[in-house]
């Protein structure tokens, strides 16, 4: 260029004007996908706050689902996701163990990769299609709390192992390798060094799992959810394994496809608490991310 | 005796107890067999599907199955199983939420990694992780009440749960996965590049047009893909928010019904082995089929990527 | 008895990684208490020797040994229990790796996965190990701080001690000096004579002067294979066997 690098010339003029264009209109699609979220929460929050209060929280849902509170569906819930993070999260952890410090570069390695990847990729239509033909009919269990539960870990587990793999990657090698210097097996290396220091980067991926399967419906739908069932209230151990259980989001569906005239706040109370406890768990792993990476031991 | 033999017996013996010894053996052998479950789960998801739907392969007639659009599975007299409209309705349905998805997705991805620094790009990352938070139920709940009304009002749609409802929730829906795959791919390109193309004076922009996009194109297009999968995927909300009208859609305010939808409206209602529950079943082979090949294509994009 | 036969003996010992072959057939011996030098230019493969010693080569998943490696008689590449044979051979890395782990636990932590639970036999061990790598003094008021908080030169002496934690009769030191100061340097370089008088040293060195100063013997390791061992002083003599030797130790390299 013959002009002196500070004068603006008009095609440095265009480029300016391109680069704020260009700022402008991508900050305008990160607003596309903040302000919905926004909104949703806001509108929500507005229609669906009055109603709730921890009678709603503690009571069954009576009359036909249109009154009453929404106890069943929200112990159904608690129900589902521990146990089937308890199934899922060991599995997982120990498949990423295997993936990250086991597995060689090989064939079955890839294998496993793959399969890994496209178990992620299954829709939850067919998870749920998978529970009915395997747990329920095939296992015999029966449509009930424990067959649902299996389904969701299945569901959940790929995404477990991707996190606990990423985790267990951000271990430097070095310290693997200082213990496997002095002696140490695998597993020693394993137990006493790789997980201790992966543990934030696995709890926050099992954290954000909770948040996920609480909020599932379709794989629950015909493996163990039902539209109503009456608990014996103030217990948290209403359920057992081999019953079937009202879900917070199989409940949100029943409330606003099934049941003609409920009371109009319901259905958005409803969704309220079912987002709030997902979006309440979520923050959590955010914390307990931040809070972990703050104490970092190197 | 030597003096280095004397050393050797004065040393006091090192060893771990058997116990301890065949319990790492244990756990070494639950570590294997948990690494293979992966293998073992997907093809059981396949093989326990196809199992339920196989007794009805031999007895259909594919060409008319796949290519006719008269599905009806509870008919008296003449029960057709004609997919055709289900498949249009998924393909319509996810073709424009991916209208909207990937330019915003790619853009937001663009705008997190290259243009924010700092506390706005930590604040974006938690917003995007709250909105792929946001479960179908809701996404679904919300095109049915909220968005259905919007619809009604403002458009002239003769009716609000329609393709247009649906593809703007599976936007929605599908964007954070575009954004942090999308941003992870940007990512991935060395810093080196960026430094070499503003020394040579080119802006932000400019840098992202000639320099990110080329170089991160695979990723690019892994996060595209994974959107796709999703977006075919997602049941809850178009069974809600689409309208369940078996229709091939001539405008984007047709109500339509998707592959997934029908499984969830209908196998309720079905009685376990007979043809009507072996064709959902059947429908649900194909589903996994469709993503299996999307996430595969979305893998070796990323694959590339790695190689570069 | 024979109590001359060699401490390590290797063998025509050959190691790819894939189809790349590093290491071309190397044989020397180590006598006990002896330190041997090994000098070289980088990727002459110093470290990949020394992984076959203690057999953390088998971590390298595309790695292929060959020829033979025996300690004390015992062939080290066909040994079932790794475990033992990694403790009888100490190892320090170039880089200070301590563990994400207090002080004390770094240097407990070997014993600890070799059985040892008994408190007050661990207390002793690291309390000696930790004086015979020079740096007790200076830590033993804060045995309970994580081993990462420490300097740089006191993460590598705390190496030392963890390598010494579990009574190795040989130890291997992989360029220790290259990421500490020449002080800290200094004072480990007078550890290794006092530890002499009861193990074999094997010093791979980036410094051609520490070899010279410390080493009874010294090999000059060359693109995988042995220009020369030696006598130090005949290998620092102003005639060396081997013209590239003389090259390399003045520095006219390359
Ligand atoms: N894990 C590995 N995989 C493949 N090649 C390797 C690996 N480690 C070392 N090498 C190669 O082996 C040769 C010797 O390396 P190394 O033993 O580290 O040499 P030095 O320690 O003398 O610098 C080098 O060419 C290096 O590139
Ligand atoms: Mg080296």
């Amino acid at each position: 260029m013959s002009a002196s690098p500070f004068t603006v010339t008009p095609l440095v003029r265009r480029n300016m004007r391109r680069e704020l264009a260009a700022r402008i209109v991508l900050g305008a699609m990160v607003a596309a996908m903040v302000l919905p979220l926004l909104a949703i929460i806001a509108y929500l929050v507005a229609k669906g706050a009055p109603l709730i209060s921890l009678k709603f929280l503690t009571t069954n849902p009576t009359h036909g689902m249109r009154e009453g509170g929404i106890w069943s569906a929200l112990l159904g819930t608690i129900y589902l996701v521990v146990i089937a993070l308890a199934v899922s999260a060991p599995i997982g952890v120990l498949c990423a163990v295997y993936l990250n410090e086991y597995a060689k570069d090989n064939w079955l390695t890839r294998i496993i990769n793959l399969a890994v990847v496209n178990l992620a990729g299954v829709p939850s239509i067919v998870h749920a299609l998978f529970g009915l033909g395997a747990f329920v009919l095939f296992a015999g269990i029966g449509r009930s709390i424990l067959a649902a539960s299996l389904t969701l870990a299945i569901m959940t587990l790929p995404v477990i192992i991707a996190s606990t793999k990423e985790a267990l990657a951000a271990v430097p090698m070095s310290f693997r390798e200082a213990c496997w210097n002095v002696g140490a097996s695998r597993w020693q290396t394993i137990w006493s060094i790789v997980l201790p220091n992966s543990l934030s980067g696995i709890l926050t991926g099992v954290i954000l799992q909770v948040s996920r399967t609480a909020g599932e419906t379709a794989p629950i739908m015909f493996t163990g959810a039902v539209f109503f069932k009456k608990i014996q209230p103030g217990t948290l151990f209403a359920y057992s394994l081999t019953d079937q259980c009202m879900a917070l989001s199989m409940h949100l569906y029943t409330v606003t496809t099934q049941v003609t005239n409920a009371p109009e706040p319901l259905p958005y109370a409803i969704a309220l608490v079912l987002l709030g406890a997902v979006l309440a768990v979520n923050a959590a792993s955010i914390i307990v991310r931040s809070l972990l990476r703050s104490r970092k031991k190197w | 005796m030597t003096a280095s033999q004397t050393d050797n017996l004065k040393r006091p013996r090192m060893a771990r107890s058997t116990a301890a010894i065949f319990g790492e053996r244990i756990i070494e052998l639950l570590i294997r067999l948990c690494g293979v479950s992966a293998i073992v789960f997907v093809f059981g998801i396949f093989l326990f599907v196809l199992r339920e739907g196989a007794p009805l392969i031999g007895k259909l007639d594919w060409t008319k199955v796949l290519f006719s659009q008269e599905w009806y599975p509870t008919s008296k007299g003449n029960v057709r199983y004609g997919v055709g409209a289900l498949i249009v309705g998924t393909l319509s349905v996810t073709g424009l939420a991916m209208l909207f998805a990937v330019p915003f997705g790619i853009g937001a991805a663009v705008f997190v990694s290259e243009f924010s620094t700092g506390k706005v790009k930590e604040t974006l990352k938690i917003v995007i992780e709250m909105l792929a938070a946001i479960p179908s139920i809701v996404w679904g709940f919300i095109g049915l009440s909220v968005m259905n009304r919007l619809i009604q009002e403002y458009l002239p749609a003769p009716v609000g749960l329609n393709l247009l409802n649906g593809a703007i929730l599976l936007a929605l829906m599908s964007v954070p996965i575009i954004v942090s795959i999308g941003e992870d791919a940007l990512k991935a390109v060395p810093d080196s590049y960026r430094e070499a193309a503003m020394a040579m004076g080119a802006t932000r922009w400019q840098t992202v047009y000639r320099v990110l996009f080329p170089a991160a194109r695979n990723g690019l297009l892994a996060a595209a893909l994974l959107g796709v999968g999703r977006a075919i995927g997602e049941t809850m909300a178009v069974l809600m928010a689409t309208g369940h009208a078996v229709n091939i859609p001539k405008s984007i305010f047709d109500p339509i019904r998707t592959l997934t939808a029908t499984i969830a409206a209908e196998l309720g209602e079905t009685a376990v082995g007979s043809d009507h529950y072996r064709m959902l079943f059947l429908i649900g082979v194909l589903l996994f089929s469709i993503t299996f090949v999307v996430n595969l294509l979305a893998d070796l994009a990323v694959r590339g990527v790695r190689k570069q | 008895m024979v109590n001359n036969q060699p401490k390590i003996s290797v063998e025509n010992l050959r190691l790819s990684y894939g189809h790349r072959e590093v290491l071309h057939g190397l044989s020397f011996s180590v006598a006990p208490k002896e330190i041997l030098g090994v000098i070289g230019p980088a990727q002459s493969g110093k470290t990949s020797l020394l992984r076959c010693l203690n057999r953390t080569i088998d971590f390298v998943s595309n790695a292929f040994v060959s020829g033979s490696i025996r300690i004390d008689g015992e062939d080290v590449l066909r040994t079932s229990d790794v475990h033992t044979l990694r403790r009888k051979v100490g190892m320090v890395s170039p880089l200070p790796v301590g563990l994400p782990l207090s002080v004390y636990d770094n240097v407990a932590f070997a014993p600890r996965c070799a059985g040892i639970k008994n408190r007050d036999e661990l207390d002793a061990r690291v309390e000696r190990c930790l004086r015979q790598a020079a740096l007790w003094d200076e830590v033993k008021d804060r045995l309970h701080t994580l081993g990462t908080k420490l300097s740089g030169g006191q993460q590598q002496r705390l190496t030392i001690a963890r390598a010494l934690s579990h009574d190795p009769e040989i130890l291997c030191l992989d360029e220790f000096s290259i990421a500490i100061d020449p002080v800290t340097t200094m004072r480990i370089e007078d550890v290794l004579k006092e530890l002499k008088s009861h193990m074999t040293i094997l010093l791979v060195t980036n410094l051609v002067q520490q070899a010279r100063r410390l080493a009874d013997r010294t090999m000059f390791l060359w693109n995988g294979e042995i220009v020369e061992l030696d006598r130090t002083e005949a290998i620092f003599s102003n005639q060396p066997r081997d013209k590239r030797t003389y090259d390399y130790i003045h520095g006219l390299f390359g």
